[in-house]
Protein backbone atom coordinates (compact mmCIF):
# COMPACT_ATOMS: atom_id res chain seq x y z
CA UNK A 1 0.00 0.00 0.00
CA UNK A 2 1.87 3.26 -1.11
CA UNK A 3 0.24 6.42 0.81
CA UNK A 4 -1.85 8.32 2.02
CA UNK A 5 -4.02 10.34 -0.10
CA UNK A 6 -4.15 13.92 -0.24
CA UNK A 7 -8.55 14.41 -0.70
CA UNK A 8 -9.50 18.11 -1.12
CA UNK A 9 -13.31 18.56 0.36
CA UNK A 10 -16.08 20.87 -1.54
CA UNK A 11 -15.64 23.69 1.09
CA UNK A 12 -11.88 23.91 1.10
CA UNK A 13 -11.94 24.15 -2.47
CA UNK A 14 -14.38 27.24 -1.88
CA UNK A 15 -11.97 28.45 0.40
CA UNK A 16 -8.63 28.49 -1.30
CA UNK A 17 -10.40 29.29 -4.39
CA UNK A 18 -11.85 32.60 -2.66
CA UNK A 19 -8.45 33.72 -1.79
CA UNK A 20 -6.81 33.51 -4.87
CA UNK A 21 -9.62 35.20 -6.80
CA UNK A 22 -9.28 37.96 -4.49
CA UNK A 23 -5.51 37.82 -5.20
CA UNK A 24 -6.16 38.25 -8.36
CA UNK A 25 -7.99 41.24 -8.45
CA UNK A 26 -5.83 43.02 -5.86
CA UNK A 27 -2.82 42.19 -7.87
CA UNK A 28 -4.07 42.90 -10.62
CA UNK A 29 -2.91 39.41 -12.29
CA UNK A 30 -3.70 37.41 -15.57
CA UNK A 31 -3.86 34.28 -13.57
CA UNK A 32 -3.29 32.61 -10.48
CA UNK A 33 -3.37 29.05 -9.41
CA UNK A 34 -2.16 26.59 -6.60
CA UNK A 35 -0.51 23.38 -7.32
CA UNK A 36 0.60 20.70 -4.77
CA UNK A 37 4.34 20.04 -4.08
CA UNK A 38 3.50 16.26 -6.41
CA UNK A 39 2.53 18.75 -9.41
CA UNK A 40 -1.53 18.78 -9.35
CA UNK A 41 -3.49 21.27 -10.04
CA UNK A 42 -5.62 22.70 -6.92
CA UNK A 43 -7.31 25.90 -8.27
CA UNK A 44 -6.79 27.92 -10.79
CA UNK A 45 -8.10 31.52 -10.67
CA UNK A 46 -8.36 34.60 -14.53
CA UNK A 47 -7.80 33.70 -17.98
CA UNK A 48 -6.91 29.90 -17.92
CA UNK A 49 -9.15 29.01 -20.94
CA UNK A 50 -5.63 30.30 -22.79
CA UNK A 51 -3.27 27.96 -20.79
CA UNK A 52 -2.10 24.42 -20.56
CA UNK A 53 -2.94 24.80 -17.13
CA UNK A 54 -2.26 21.00 -16.46
CA UNK A 55 1.50 21.21 -18.07
CA UNK A 56 2.25 24.45 -16.25
CA UNK A 57 1.63 22.62 -12.58
CA UNK A 58 3.96 20.25 -13.39
CA UNK A 59 6.37 22.53 -14.74
CA UNK A 60 6.47 24.68 -11.97
CA UNK A 61 6.44 21.74 -9.18
CA UNK A 62 9.47 20.58 -11.10
CA UNK A 63 11.08 24.08 -10.73
CA UNK A 64 9.87 24.10 -7.27
CA UNK A 65 11.60 20.27 -6.87
CA UNK A 66 14.77 21.16 -8.76
CA UNK A 67 15.46 24.91 -6.83
CA UNK A 68 14.99 22.61 -3.84
CA UNK A 69 17.36 20.24 -4.64
CA UNK A 70 19.57 23.00 -4.74
CA UNK A 71 19.37 24.61 -1.94
CA UNK A 72 19.82 21.64 -0.04
CA UNK A 73 23.27 21.44 -1.80
CA UNK A 74 23.97 25.16 -0.16
CA UNK A 75 22.49 23.42 3.38
CA UNK A 76 19.61 26.00 3.06
CA UNK A 77 16.66 25.18 4.28
CA UNK A 78 14.81 26.39 0.79
CA UNK A 79 14.54 29.04 -1.80
CA UNK A 80 10.73 30.20 -0.68
CA UNK A 81 10.02 32.65 -3.90
CA UNK A 82 11.37 32.68 -7.61
CA UNK A 83 10.51 35.28 -9.89
CA UNK A 84 10.91 35.32 -13.87
CA UNK A 85 11.07 38.36 -15.96
CA UNK A 86 9.71 37.78 -19.89
CA UNK A 87 9.11 40.11 -22.30
CA UNK A 88 5.33 40.44 -21.85
CA UNK A 89 4.61 37.57 -19.30
CA UNK A 90 6.24 37.32 -15.87
CA UNK A 91 6.04 34.88 -13.26
CA UNK A 92 6.30 34.56 -9.54
CA UNK A 93 6.30 31.59 -7.31
CA UNK A 94 5.77 31.15 -3.81
CA UNK A 95 6.10 28.09 -1.49
CA UNK A 96 3.55 27.64 0.91
CA UNK A 97 3.07 26.07 4.35
CA UNK A 98 5.82 24.08 2.88
CA UNK A 99 3.06 21.54 0.38
CA UNK A 100 1.86 23.85 -1.78
CA UNK A 101 2.73 26.03 -4.48
CA UNK A 102 0.91 29.87 -4.85
CA UNK A 103 1.81 30.82 -9.09
CA UNK A 104 0.98 34.59 -10.19
CA UNK A 105 1.63 35.10 -13.70
CA UNK A 106 1.15 38.81 -14.30
CA UNK A 107 2.13 41.35 -16.70
CA UNK A 108 2.81 45.60 -17.04
CA UNK A 109 -0.60 46.13 -15.71
CA UNK A 110 0.86 45.23 -12.46
CA UNK A 111 4.33 45.25 -10.94
CA UNK A 112 6.68 42.94 -8.78
CA UNK A 113 6.04 45.09 -5.76
CA UNK A 114 2.55 45.25 -6.10
CA UNK A 115 2.47 41.46 -6.41
CA UNK A 116 4.87 40.67 -3.76
CA UNK A 117 2.62 42.64 -1.67
CA UNK A 118 -0.68 40.75 -2.21
CA UNK A 119 0.89 37.54 -2.36
CA UNK A 120 2.33 37.88 1.18
CA UNK A 121 -1.36 38.36 2.49
CA UNK A 122 -2.82 35.58 0.79
CA UNK A 123 -0.01 33.42 1.52
CA UNK A 124 -0.93 34.12 5.22
CA UNK A 125 -4.53 32.92 4.40
CA UNK A 126 -3.17 29.88 2.08
CA UNK A 127 -1.15 28.71 5.44
CA UNK A 128 -3.99 28.53 7.48
CA UNK A 129 -6.74 26.71 5.14
CA UNK A 130 -3.62 23.97 4.26
CA UNK A 131 -2.69 23.55 8.21
CA UNK A 132 -6.32 23.10 8.85
CA UNK A 133 -6.71 20.46 5.85
CA UNK A 134 -3.28 18.67 7.33
CA UNK A 135 -5.22 18.24 10.30
CA UNK A 136 -8.66 16.98 9.48
CA UNK A 137 -9.18 12.95 9.12
CA UNK A 138 -9.96 11.41 6.00
CA UNK A 139 -12.54 9.13 6.77
CA UNK A 140 -16.63 9.94 7.60
CA UNK A 141 -16.68 12.18 4.81
CA UNK A 142 -19.40 11.88 2.26
CA UNK A 143 -18.74 11.73 -1.43
CA UNK A 144 -15.06 9.63 -1.44
CA UNK A 145 -15.02 8.02 -5.01
CA UNK A 146 -13.35 4.94 -3.54
CA UNK A 147 -16.20 3.97 -0.75
CA UNK A 148 -18.44 1.94 -3.11
CA UNK A 149 -15.90 1.75 -6.05
CA UNK A 150 -15.39 -2.48 -7.08
CA UNK A 151 -12.77 -4.37 -8.81
CA UNK A 152 -14.95 -4.25 -11.93
CA UNK A 153 -14.87 -0.98 -12.37
CA UNK A 154 -11.07 -0.55 -12.45
CA UNK A 155 -10.97 -3.26 -15.26
CA UNK A 156 -12.91 -1.33 -16.99
CA UNK A 157 -11.07 2.11 -17.01
CA UNK A 158 -8.54 -0.18 -18.29
CA UNK A 159 -10.60 -1.93 -21.13
CA UNK A 160 -9.54 -1.74 -24.86
CA UNK B 1 0.00 10.47 -3.70
CA UNK B 2 -2.83 10.45 -5.68
CA UNK B 3 -4.76 13.71 -5.20
CA UNK B 4 -8.94 13.65 -5.19
CA UNK B 5 -10.32 16.86 -5.77
CA UNK B 6 -13.82 16.12 -4.39
CA UNK B 7 -15.39 19.25 -6.24
CA UNK B 8 -14.58 18.92 -9.30
CA UNK B 9 -14.65 15.28 -9.15
CA UNK B 10 -11.16 13.87 -10.38
CA UNK B 11 -8.70 11.54 -9.45
CA UNK B 12 -4.90 12.04 -10.58
CA UNK B 13 -2.36 9.62 -9.83
CA UNK B 14 1.26 9.76 -11.07
CA UNK B 15 2.86 6.90 -12.73
CA UNK B 16 6.50 7.36 -12.86
CA UNK B 17 8.73 5.10 -15.90
CA UNK B 18 11.94 4.24 -14.52
CA UNK B 19 15.28 2.85 -16.14
CA UNK B 20 18.47 2.87 -17.59
CA UNK B 21 19.78 5.60 -19.75
CA UNK B 22 18.35 5.12 -23.73
CA UNK B 23 15.63 1.94 -22.66
CA UNK B 24 12.80 3.65 -24.10
CA UNK B 25 10.86 5.16 -21.47
CA UNK B 26 10.58 8.45 -23.69
CA UNK B 27 9.22 6.12 -26.41
CA UNK B 28 6.61 4.09 -24.39
CA UNK B 29 5.41 8.02 -23.87
CA UNK B 30 5.57 9.02 -27.11
CA UNK B 31 3.77 6.21 -28.58
CA UNK B 32 0.37 6.51 -25.93
CA UNK B 33 0.77 9.89 -26.92
CA UNK B 34 0.68 9.01 -30.79
CA UNK B 35 -1.66 6.72 -30.73
CA UNK B 36 -4.74 8.00 -28.13
CA UNK B 37 -7.80 10.01 -29.10
CA UNK B 38 -6.50 13.82 -28.90
CA UNK B 39 -9.64 14.77 -26.24
CA UNK B 40 -8.75 12.05 -23.46
CA UNK B 41 -4.04 13.06 -23.48
CA UNK B 42 -2.71 16.12 -22.88
CA UNK B 43 0.21 17.85 -24.43
CA UNK B 44 3.55 15.61 -23.99
CA UNK B 45 5.65 18.27 -22.30
CA UNK B 46 9.78 17.19 -22.82
CA UNK B 47 12.60 18.49 -21.02
CA UNK B 48 15.31 17.02 -23.01
CA UNK B 49 19.07 17.81 -23.77
CA UNK B 50 19.57 19.42 -27.80
CA UNK B 51 20.42 15.75 -29.07
CA UNK B 52 17.09 14.52 -27.41
CA UNK B 53 18.25 12.76 -24.16
CA UNK B 54 15.76 13.82 -21.45
CA UNK B 55 17.54 16.45 -19.20
CA UNK B 56 15.05 16.30 -16.59
CA UNK B 57 11.83 14.27 -17.28
CA UNK B 58 9.10 14.34 -19.54
CA UNK B 59 5.36 14.23 -18.79
CA UNK B 60 2.45 13.21 -20.31
CA UNK B 61 -1.51 13.47 -18.50
CA UNK B 62 -3.77 11.07 -19.70
CA UNK B 63 -7.66 10.46 -18.98
CA UNK B 64 -9.13 7.25 -18.50
CA UNK B 65 -12.58 7.45 -18.04
CA UNK B 66 -15.53 8.12 -14.92
CA UNK B 67 -15.41 5.96 -12.30
CA UNK B 68 -18.54 6.53 -9.83
CA UNK B 69 -18.53 10.08 -11.34
CA UNK B 70 -15.14 11.11 -10.71
CA UNK B 71 -12.79 11.68 -13.80
CA UNK B 72 -9.62 9.59 -13.52
CA UNK B 73 -6.56 10.69 -14.67
CA UNK B 74 -2.88 8.84 -14.83
CA UNK B 75 0.31 11.63 -15.00
CA UNK B 76 2.69 9.80 -16.57
CA UNK B 77 6.39 11.31 -16.00
CA UNK B 78 9.88 9.52 -17.07
CA UNK B 79 12.97 10.04 -15.00
CA UNK B 80 16.27 10.88 -17.21
CA UNK B 81 18.26 7.03 -17.13
CA UNK B 82 21.59 8.92 -17.22
CA UNK B 83 23.46 7.97 -14.21
CA UNK B 84 25.20 11.59 -13.68
CA UNK B 85 21.34 12.74 -13.50
CA UNK B 86 20.57 11.04 -9.66
CA UNK B 87 19.73 14.77 -8.16
CA UNK B 88 16.60 14.56 -10.73
CA UNK B 89 15.23 11.34 -11.18
CA UNK B 90 14.94 11.51 -6.90
CA UNK B 91 13.15 14.36 -7.65
CA UNK B 92 10.87 12.77 -9.54
CA UNK B 93 10.10 10.11 -7.63
CA UNK B 94 7.85 12.76 -5.03
CA UNK B 95 4.32 11.82 -5.14
CA UNK B 96 4.92 8.53 -6.87
CA UNK B 97 1.77 6.33 -7.24
CA UNK B 98 2.74 3.50 -9.47
CA UNK B 99 6.28 2.44 -11.47
CA UNK B 100 7.44 0.65 -14.19
CA UNK B 101 10.71 -0.24 -14.80
CA UNK B 102 11.70 -0.29 -18.20
CA UNK B 103 15.15 -2.76 -19.07
CA UNK B 104 16.40 -2.78 -21.87
CA UNK B 105 16.89 -6.62 -23.05
CA UNK B 106 20.33 -6.01 -24.82
CA UNK B 107 22.98 -8.36 -23.54
CA UNK B 108 25.54 -5.28 -23.41
CA UNK B 109 22.75 -3.28 -21.29
CA UNK B 110 22.84 -6.20 -18.86
CA UNK B 111 24.94 -4.42 -15.89
CA UNK B 112 22.79 -0.64 -16.58
CA UNK B 113 19.21 -2.29 -15.80
CA UNK B 114 21.03 -3.68 -12.59
CA UNK B 115 22.29 -0.46 -11.68
CA UNK B 116 19.40 1.27 -12.36
CA UNK B 117 16.88 -0.96 -10.33
CA UNK B 118 19.31 -0.23 -7.54
CA UNK B 119 19.40 3.04 -8.01
CA UNK B 120 15.61 3.28 -8.02
CA UNK B 121 15.13 0.90 -4.57
CA UNK B 122 18.02 3.62 -2.79
CA UNK B 123 16.13 6.93 -4.24
CA UNK B 124 12.33 5.30 -3.16
CA UNK B 125 14.53 4.99 0.16
CA UNK B 126 14.26 8.96 0.29
CA UNK B 127 10.46 8.88 0.52
CA UNK B 128 10.75 6.48 2.89
CA UNK B 129 8.74 3.81 0.33
CA UNK B 130 10.45 0.42 -0.85
CA UNK B 131 9.95 -1.20 -4.22
CA UNK B 132 7.59 -4.37 -2.29
CA UNK B 133 5.53 -1.57 -1.39
CA UNK B 134 4.15 0.24 -4.53
CA UNK B 135 2.35 -0.59 -7.46
CA UNK B 136 5.11 -1.78 -9.86
CA UNK B 137 5.73 -3.46 -13.21
CA UNK B 138 8.55 -4.35 -15.34
CA UNK B 139 8.64 -3.96 -19.27
CA UNK B 140 11.24 -5.91 -20.91
CA UNK B 141 11.91 -3.47 -24.27
CA UNK B 142 13.64 -4.05 -27.32
CA UNK B 143 12.82 -7.61 -27.37
CA UNK B 144 13.17 -7.35 -31.54
CA UNK B 145 17.12 -6.95 -30.72
CA UNK B 146 19.39 -10.08 -32.06
CA UNK B 147 21.42 -9.32 -29.01
CA UNK B 148 18.35 -9.63 -26.54
CA UNK B 149 18.74 -11.97 -23.60
CA UNK B 150 15.78 -14.20 -22.77
CA UNK B 151 13.26 -13.13 -20.66
CA UNK B 152 14.21 -16.14 -18.44
CA UNK B 153 17.46 -14.60 -18.19
CA UNK B 154 16.34 -11.13 -17.37
CA UNK B 155 13.56 -12.26 -14.99
CA UNK B 156 15.93 -13.92 -13.09
CA UNK B 157 18.00 -10.59 -12.92
CA UNK B 158 15.45 -7.93 -12.22
CA UNK B 159 12.18 -9.69 -11.28
CA UNK B 160 13.01 -12.18 -8.30
CA UNK B 161 9.13 -11.60 -6.97
CA UNK B 162 7.76 -12.12 -9.99
CA UNK B 163 5.49 -8.75 -10.36
CA UNK B 164 3.91 -8.44 -13.17
CA UNK B 165 5.85 -8.11 -16.33
CA UNK B 166 5.63 -7.50 -20.16
CA UNK B 167 7.71 -8.06 -23.15
CA UNK B 168 7.89 -4.71 -25.59
CA UNK B 169 9.27 -3.19 -28.75
CA UNK B 170 8.37 0.17 -27.99
CA UNK B 171 8.83 1.93 -31.17
CA UNK B 172 6.34 -0.50 -32.64
CA UNK B 173 4.03 -0.31 -29.73
CA UNK B 174 4.06 -3.58 -28.60
CA UNK B 175 3.79 -4.13 -24.91
CA UNK B 176 3.17 -0.24 -24.33
CA UNK B 177 -0.43 -0.27 -24.00
CA UNK B 178 -0.30 -3.58 -21.78
CA UNK B 179 2.13 -2.45 -19.34
CA UNK B 180 0.15 0.77 -18.54
CA UNK B 181 -3.28 -0.79 -18.18
CA UNK B 182 -1.76 -3.30 -15.73
CA UNK B 183 -0.05 -0.50 -13.77
CA UNK B 184 -2.89 1.78 -13.85
CA UNK B 185 -5.13 -1.09 -12.16
CA UNK B 186 -2.41 -2.05 -9.72
CA UNK B 187 -2.38 1.50 -9.24
CA UNK B 188 -6.24 2.01 -8.51
CA UNK B 189 -6.42 -1.39 -6.36
CA UNK B 190 -4.14 -0.17 -4.29
CA UNK B 191 -5.54 3.40 -3.94
CA UNK B 192 -9.17 1.35 -3.10
CA UNK B 193 -7.26 -0.64 -0.41
CA UNK B 194 -5.39 1.97 1.10
CA UNK B 195 -7.96 4.61 1.41
CA UNK B 196 -10.28 1.59 3.32
CA UNK B 197 -7.10 1.49 5.57
CA UNK B 198 -7.19 5.24 6.16
CA UNK B 199 -10.67 5.52 6.78
CA UNK B 200 -10.73 2.25 9.14
CA UNK B 201 -7.62 4.18 11.24
CA UNK B 202 -9.00 8.04 10.70
CA UNK B 203 -5.73 8.20 9.39
CA UNK B 204 -4.75 11.70 8.58
CA UNK B 205 -4.73 11.79 4.69
CA UNK B 206 -2.20 15.11 4.24
CA UNK B 207 0.88 13.47 5.59
CA UNK B 208 3.60 14.74 3.23
CA UNK B 209 6.15 12.44 2.13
Amino acid sequence: MISPQSVMYEDEFHRIQGAIETLLGAANARVVFVVDKNGQLMAAAGDVDQLDTTSLASLTAGNIAATGGIAKLLRENEFATQFHEGKNAHIHIQLVSQRVILVVIFDAKSSLGLVRLRVRKTTEELTAIFEAMNKRPVDARAGSPFAEITDDDIDNLFND
Amino acid sequence: MPFINLMAREINCKIVYYGPGLCGKTTNLEFIHGHTKAESRGKLVKLATDSERTLYFDFLPFELGDVNGFKTRLHLYTVPGQVYYDASRKLILKGIDGCVFVADSQLARADSNEEALENLKLNLLEYDLKLADIPYVIQYNKRDLPSALSVEELRGVLNPYLVPEFEAVAHEGTGVFETLRAIGRLVFRDLKKSYGAQAALGANPQRAR
